[in-house]
């Protein structure tokens, strides 16, 4: 009996290793990643923060207060308090349009919605160019009204919008999709105008969800570079903002202070990271399931 | 509030779901929508709701055409099958969400709100479980928070969508009494949608069978289980056997012989005879009736289900028995004959 007993379960053993390697394999896997991580994402950030305080504390304040740098912190969080809210307002009216109703060309605008993440950021720029340009239709149209899209904050903020509007819309769509609309149709059942539906139990339920696209979404407004630098011009003072004015500062080989810039957006990465992090520990369920970013 | 429900039709994306539906719902009544999957049972639920518009037809809320109202007119309570209960709002704010949300002018006080909610809790039997959170709940309580929700508007008619689909077989029972309390208590006029014909038949005052988007039946629960008015019915309700037979000489015969069934009145030619496994008499001799050899036996409950083979191109026929006739009775040639029947043509 003992012995019949015992053949399956060695058999058995023998089996649940098939999914396991063996311990050298498995070492040399995990050192392989740490050490790709150490060489390509760790030093890397190791060496912004050494580059910037290089010459001591007093020199990284001092870059930062200059009036230029100065200027383009504010640019970028300007542009980016106009571009998260925009896309925000959209991407839960597209979220809401593909996941709660059935209508012609809705696989199309699903595809479209992608569209920023397939195209080049300086391909982007370049529409808006095209669109707003001295030599386009619209640009000297709009000229003539005193009215300056490129070159100026309305063509940062255009950019901007472009490259990050499916990150709200695409965090909130599966999320949407899978809670389906029983809850809505029992908030409106209740006697419910569809302006407390969406306040009282739509919104509630994607929250986390949505909080985390708007993290994302800022994260890629504040960081974009190739979009914003065809249509900033560059201007000093005015147009440029934080990753812009990173660039001017490292060719004019003033180190310090183009790295001081570039650890606040560093900072800002790790901020959004631990903010994401901790968003997926405690609502993982509440937060869409797929993740693509 | 009496419903009644003319010439419904529903196409979805040009797919019939529902064709030329007529029912009036009488105040006060509980009745069943029956019928498998895809009857149009929860389409016609949701056209009484106004979740869904009707494509031709209208329906009536007492003498008021309903027919164009948004669901928030038509003043009903839904109970949904997953019950879409509010998950961010505890019980209590759950209950009250109704009458929370209403207009100043209607909105009763914070302190008659609050009142009214308790009232219906302690009428499901949720007393002391108000701060709760719908994931802390069990199945059954859910469930009962969710109609709470619904009897909180007093609403002009109660509808429940599949209400205890999604509970196990214990619970399900307890709470199909309980509905049935809480009825006779509240006296709304209450709407059940279920695919399960025991439940019809043990809770609603009258049923609704239904079967591919048309109302195959109404009537008391012994009006469809004694008297099905199409195979349909009789086959859906209850168990039952199906017989190729031929009418011949006003008696029923069964391959070459007349079986002792009478059907006077009945014409000429092919006939299917339909019985209940439970309605047949065994007979010792035969003398004109059916015959045939036990296939196998089992025993379900009180009684000892017991399948027949009655020759080649004919379906085994299923009889009942109390389990001390059927003893002992396996592969040996047993003769009966149905006391109650019904024969409907092919």
């Amino acid at each position: 009996m003992a012995h019949d007993a015992s053949q399956p379960q060695q058999r058995l053993a023998r089996v649940g290793k098939a999914t396991t390697e063996k311990p050298a394999a498995r070492w040399a896997l995990i050192a392989i990643s740490l050490l790709f991580l150490l060489l390509m994402l760790f030093l890397p950030l190791t060496a912004v923060f050494v580059e910037a305080f290089r010459k001591g504390l007093f020199a990284f304040i001092k870059a930062l207060g200059d009036p230029e740098t100065f200027s383009a912190i504010r640019l970028t969080l300007i542009v980016a308090g106009i571009a998260v809210p925009l896309n925000l307002v959209f991407g839960i009216a597209a979220a809401w349009a593909i996941a709660k109703f059935e209508f012609k060309g809705k696989a199309f605008l699903t595809t479209l919605i992608d569209l920023p993440f397939s195209v080049s950021p300086v391909i982007s720029g370049l529409v808006f160019v095209l669109l707003f340009g001295s030599h386009s239709v619209l640009g000297p149209f709009l000229q003539s009204y005193g009215i300056k899209i490129l070159f100026a904050v309305p063509g940062l903020v255009l950019a901007t919008v472009f490259v990050t509007f499916p990150f709200v819309a695409r965090e909130l769509i599966p999320l949407m999709q899978e809670q389906g609309t029983a809850d809505e149709e029992a908030a409106l059942s209740l006697g419910a105008s569809g302006w407390q539906t969406f306040w009282y139990v739509t919104l509630p339920n994607i929250k986390w969800g949505l909080l985390y696209g708007v993290l994302l979404c800022n994260a890629r407004a504040m960081g974009e570079f190739g979009a914003v630098s065809v249509v900033s011009g560059h201007i000093r003072g005015q147009t440029n903002t934080m990753p812009l004015q990173v660039e001017i500062l490292y060719n004019e080989y003033n180190f310090v202070a183009a790295f001081a810039v570039a650890t606040l957006l560093a900072l800002l990465a790790l901020v959004t990271l631990v903010l994401k992090t901790l968003l997926e520990m405690r609502y993982s369920a509440e937060i869409a399931a797929s993740r693509r970013h | 509030m009496e419903v009644r429900v003319e010439k419904l039709r529903k196409e979805f994306e040009r797919f019939p779901a529902l064709h030329h539906v007529s029912l009036d719902i009488r105040s006060g009544e509980l009745i069943a929508l029956l019928g498998p999957s895809g009857s149009g049972k929860t389409t016609l639920l949701r056209l009484i709701a106004g979740l869904e518009a009707p494509t031709e037809g209208k329906i009536f809320f007492g003498e008021q055409d309903a027919s164009y109202k948004s669901v928030q007119e038509r003043n009903i309570g839904f109970v949904f099958q997953h019950y879409a209960l509010f998950r961010h709002m505890t019980v209590l704010e759950n209950v009250s969400f109704g009458l929370k949300i209403r207009p100043a002018k209607r909105r009763p006080e914070a302190a008659e709100i609050k009142k009214r909610a308790f009232e219906l809790l302690e009428l499901v039997q949720l007393s002391g479980l108000e701060k709760r959170y719908p994931a802390q709940l069990s199945g059954g309580q859910r469930q009962r928070v969710a109609l709470a929700r619904a009897m909180a508007v007093e609403p002009n008619v109660l509808l429940l969508d599949e209400p205890f689909g999604a509970l196990d077989a214990q619970v399900r029972k307890d709470l199909r009494k309980w509905l049935r309390e809480i009825h006779d208590q509240t006296g709304h006029t209450t709407v059940f949608v279920t695919h399960d014909q025991e439940e019809a038949l043990e809770l609603a005052d009258r049923i609704v069978v239904m079967s591919q988007g048309r109302i195959e039946q109404v009537g008391t629960p012994d009006e469809v289980y004694d008297n099905p008015n199409s195979p349909f019915v009789f086959g859906f309700i209850g168990q039952s056997n199906c017989l190729k037979v031929r009418i011949s000489n006003h008696e029923v015969w069964f391959e070459d012989r007349p079986i002792g069934v009478p059907a006077p009145g009945e014409r000429e030619g092919e006939a299917l005879l339909y019985f209940r496994p439970h309605d047949i008499q065994i007979l010792d001799g035969c003398g004109g009736c059916m015959a045939g050899v036990v296939a196998s036996s089992r025993r379900v409950a009180g009684t000892r289900h017991v399948e027949v083979d009655v020759g080649s191109g004919h379906n085994p026929v299923e009889i009942e028995l109390p389990p001390e006739r059927a003893a002992g009775i396996d592969r040996s040639r047993i003769a009966f004959r149905p006391t109650k029947w019904k024969i409907f043509r092919p």
